[in-house]
């Protein structure tokens, strides 16, 4: 039987196996941040156990950082802190760190693929749950607890039992104004919030194979939303272009000989997977959410169902919405642009062209925050800065910012955001807020009009 | 690591579905660089208004309910791959949590805390919560070695699923650490023949 890309990828990097047990799993790269890491650097030093292989670590500040006056030292005192241990932990073990203000610093999984970190067949970990980003690349991304954090610092390995397959094909071409975000969104909708538990899964068919990395990475970001540890796609040209030439990804020969192995590994034809979905591209639209998990998602111009079940109506209850109703013009005070799911160029290019001469609604706070420097240089060098700033948009400095409000970017109780982020739990957004989880495209109109609006009937 | 054998405790029953790290804990509380006191924090948003005040309907507030046991809806611990839940969990005094599904990561952080999740049939569950809320003094029982779970003075009783290697680590006090670090030098050979 043949093997898919999963297995390809996991079993290269098996070192050993427990009988009935768990396996001992080697990891390429390692890539940490101020919040999930002070823990495992106590626990290592209280044990008096050296990092096993410093150079395999990345690190960035990203989840506590503020988005205004970056040249500035931290206000909040815990969060100044926080950066502080990061910044003495790397240094006292040799690890690379882009720190805040540093040209590569941005959101850990933003940074590493643009900086060639990321690679084809390779096995990544961080104590991030949207590891899973980098499997758009088809390597094994996920996500680890702090103590993971620590076993990987100890021996550049982690004891897992090998999780199930499963595989969501998606046919057809989109429809305009449909995006990768949607796509995912739509998936999650459908299958729900746990059907991926316990799997690794694959994304294939028409619709991934034409999309670019950058949709790819945003499809495979919100896979622990269902559930699932972690996403994949097959790697192909696409990948190898946009690998290719960034400053850690293999060089000349040496770059040739990857790409030839990175091409034995797309699932045979004879593989089997433990589980299958399959949909149809001209069945998705533009998506919204109503409910407070990422599975509570309508078309936009649909009508939130009528559920009896007692999370259900708590869910709607927290949100203020009434079941059966529709989500168009529901007036919403907040947008924000951004995420590791969406503060990639392309997110803005598709806001800026949307947004390029109208002016933001007057009711509306619309924060703009790239993922990474790099993104940030790259709107000011095509002219996006101008359009976002004549049209009223606040454009910020890179970070995680609004996406868990850990900073001062918090959506004030009772308002609603459209936000291209990944989550729509309760307080998620700051304490008290509604979070409505859409794509760039649909988080610009929004900020545009005010309201919610039909996308599509605009765009027609 | 805490080892963990055999439990007889009441419960606590918290009836919600889909209950994420971020309500566990919420993410202005990940600010700290050690693992302390995150037990005071536990359930933050539930358990106060947001004036500060005490919130009396959650079931945390509920003087009727005590105890190590957890007794959680489905899909416990969605969400985030925070460790600080585990640490809060823990940290508030719970040492085994009762759901009909656990979220990947979160079990793996529970497990490498010392905090059991025990995982039952959706039957087995609802029966607990009715057991739980009639009577609040009702006693749990949950045998690590066996794999069981029991409410004492009934026939109520379910075995459940646990990873060998992670029972042998809980019932002894082990961690993954002590584990990959004997395995060095198979680690080494692996990384010598990598390409
Ligand atoms: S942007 Fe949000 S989801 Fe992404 S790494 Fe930061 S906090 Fe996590």
């Amino acid at each position: 039987m043949g093997k898919t890309l999963f297995d390809k990828v996991w079993d290269a990097h098996v070192v050993d196996s427990i009988a009935n047990g768990p396996q001992v799993l080697y990891i390429d790269q390692h890539l940490i941040h101020e919040v999930t890491s002070p823990q495992a650097f106590q626990e290592l030093e209280a044990r008096k156990i050296p990092i096993f292989r410093p150079q395999q670590i990345v690190a960035t500040a990203d989840h506590n950082t503020p988005t205004l006056n970056q040249h500035l030292p931290v206000k909040d005192a815990l969060s100044r802190n926080q950066l502080k241990q990061l910044s003495e932990n790397c240094q006292k073990n040799g690890i690379t760190l882009y720190e805040l203000g540093h040209q590569y610093n941005g959101i850990v999984h933003v940074m590493a693929p643009e900086l060639g970190i990321t690679q084809p067949g390779m096995t990544i970990v961080c104590g991030d749950s949207h590891t899973s980003t980098h499997g758009a690349f088809g390597s094994i991304a996920f996500g680890i607890g702090t103590s993971q954090v620590a076993q990987v610092f100890a021996s550049q390995c982690l004891l897992l039992t090998k999780p199930k397959s499963l595989r969501v094909t998606v046919n057809g071409t989109l429809k305009k104004g449909v995006l990768p975000k949607d796509v995912i969104l739509y998936i999650i909708s459908k299958i729900g919030t746990n059907a991926g538990t316990g799997y690794f899964c694959e994304y294939a068919g028409e619709v991934f194979e034409n999309m670019s990395m950058e949709g790819r990475m945003t499809v495979c970001n919100m896979s622990i939303e269902m559930g699932a540890r972690g996403g994949m796609i097959a790697p192909d040209e696409t990948t190898f272009n946009y690998v290719k030439g960034r400053e850690f990804a293999p060089k000349d020969v040496e770059f040739d000989k990857k790409v030839a192995y990175w091409k034995t590994l797309p699932t045979d034809a004879d593989a089997v997977f433990d589980k299958e979905y399959t949909f149809d591209a001209s069945d998705i639209e533009p998506m919204v959410t109503y409910g407070t998990n990422p599975g509570m998602g309508i078309k936009i111009s649909g009508n939130i169902p009528s559920l009896k079940d007692a999370s259900f109506k708590k869910s709607l209850e927290y949100m203020g919405f009434e079941a059966g109703e529709s989500m168009l013009n529901k007036p919403i005070n907040y947008v924000f642009i951004g995420s590791c799911t969406n503060s990639r160029i392309e997110d803005f290019r598709v806001a800026a062209q949307y947004i390029k001469g109208k002016q933001k609604a007057k009711n509306v706070t619309a924060w703009l925050v790239p993922g990474s420097k790099q993104v940030e240089a790259q709107i000011e060098a095509e002219g996006l800065k101008g359009i976002f700033e004549a049209a009223g948009f606040q454009l910020r400095q890179p970070g995680c910012s609004a996406c868990l409000a850990m900073n001062d970017d918090k959506i004030p109780q009772g308002e609603y955001c459209v936000s291209t982020s990944n989550r729509n739990f309760e307080g998620r957004q700051g304490q008290g807020a509604r979070t409505i989880l859409a794509s760039p495209l649909v988080a610009a109109a929004t900020a545009i009009e005010g309201k919610i609006i039909d996308i599509t009937q605009q765009l027609n | 690591m805490e080892k963990f054998v055999t439990l007889t405790d009441t419960a606590i029953p918290l009836d919600i579905e889909n209950v994420d790290t971020d309500q566990i804990i919420p993410a202005r509380f990940l600010k700290a660089t050690d693992k302390q006191g995150f037990g005071d924090h536990v359930f933050r948003d539930w358990r106060f208004q947001k004036d500060g005040t005490v919130n009396e309907d959650f079931v945390l507030n509920n003087p009727k309910y005590k105890g190590s046991i957890l007794v959680a809806g489905n899909n416990f611990g969605c969400g985030s791959s925070r460790e600080h839940a585990a640490w809060a969990l823990v940290g508030y005094g719970f040492k085994v949590i009762v759901s009909s599904f656990f979220a990947d990561i979160f079990k793996g952080n529970s497990l490498n805390n010392g905090l059991l999740p025990v995982q039952v049939s959706e039957r087995f569950l609802s029966e607990l919560f009715q057991k739980v809320k009639e009577n609040p003094k009702t006693e749990i029982t949950v045998n690590l070695e066996k794999q069981s779970i029991s409410v004492t003075g009934t026939n109520l009783t379910e075995t459940f699923e646990i990873d060998p290697y992670k029972k042998t680590c809980m019932i002894n006090g082990y961690d993954d650490i002590d584990y990959l670090l004997s395995k060095k030098d198979r680690i080494e050979a692996f990384e010598a023949q990598k390409i």
